[in-house]
């Protein structure tokens, strides 16, 4: 898969010595799967001390995202990790399908192109709601899309 | 019967999500607001969504649409109770919420549809004077 690395916000990458405290994998193959999905985020987000605002971008953007997931990839699986850099824990969400891939990444990164239901915003305004943003896409292959979040202090 | 009950007070519908709306649930109230609109000819809507701790984009647009789908049936649509977190998280995906009249709460929100049947201005909180 070609990868396409489409930039982050809000500071460096994380160092090597990012420690995985805990990792969750959750199957998207219906629609009731991103309801659990998003629970799942929710949790953890709360569970880890992220505030309201925090806790609500998290929870969004995995609600999007799953949804991507199940409505443009025909399903897949979401892997929720847990992650500690040494002075901030984050959680990091994966998403990935066996789709047919996004054709022009940059135009669903625009935003406001929808394909099928909603305004399009799924990528681009999950984007905007996380730290780091990484995007995997090949046609016929599938779709990543794997996004952290960090903790403020 | 609806998970999400729609009552009547007057001429106005409420209608309080408390539940977690997932794709299906939001569609199915959508559906059942405006055939509750049609059925009692209601002139103001006031759907109280400070229950939501999650709006997507998706939810968010079906939320908006109904208010635009219920506007056509001549009934006036106030959101009411939107989260601090929620708006912020809505505003900074780009969601576009040009045409959602809202409200702080649910008194707000009702004296909003009171104050525009009056030929009163939009915009406004009622009940509140700017400082």
């Amino acid at each position: 898969m070609r990868p396409v690395e489409v930039g982050h916000r809000g500071g460096e990458r994380a160092p090597r010595s990012t420690r995985l405290l805990g990792r969750h994998e959750l199957p998207i193959a219906c629609e009731a799967d991103i309801v659990l999905v998003r629970r799942k985020a929710r949790s953890l987000a709360q569970a880890y001390g992220f505030d309201a605002f925090a806790t609500a971008a998290i929870t969004t953007a995995a609600s999007e995202l799953a949804r991507n997931c199940w409505v443009h990839g025909g399903g897949g699986a979401a892997v929720v990790e847990e992650l500690y850099d040494g002075t901030r824990h984050g959680l990091a969400m994966e998403f990935r399908d066996t789709g047919p891939g996004i054709g022009d990444v940059e135009w669903a990164l625009a935003g406001g192109h929808s394909t099928t239901r909603s305004l399009g915003l799924g990528l681009s305004g999950s984007r905007r709601l996380v730290d780091e943003f990484a995007l995997e896409t090949a046609r016929g292959e599938g779709t990543t899309v794997r996004i952290v979040k960090w903790k403020r202090f | 019967m609806s998970p999400i009950p729609i009552l009547r007070i007057g001429t106005t519908l409420l209608c309080s999500v408390h539940v977690e709306l997932d794709d299906a649930l939001a569609e199915r109230l959508q559906e059942d607001v405006l055939g509750t609109i049609e059925r009692t000819g209601a002139t103001g809507l006031v759907v109280d969504i400070s229950g939501l701790e999650t709006v997507d984009s998706y939810v968010a647009r079906i939320l908006a649409d109904t208010g635009r789908m219920a506007r056509l049936m001549g009934a006036d649509t106030v959101l009411a109770g939107m989260r601090p977190e929620v708006a912020a998280t809505l505003v900074r995906m780009g969601f576009p919420l040009e045409g959602v009249r809202a409200a702080l709460d649910l008194d707000h929100g009702l004296a909003l549809l009171a104050h525009g049947r009056s030929g009163a201005t939009e915009g406004r909180r009622p009940g509140r004077t700017a400082p």
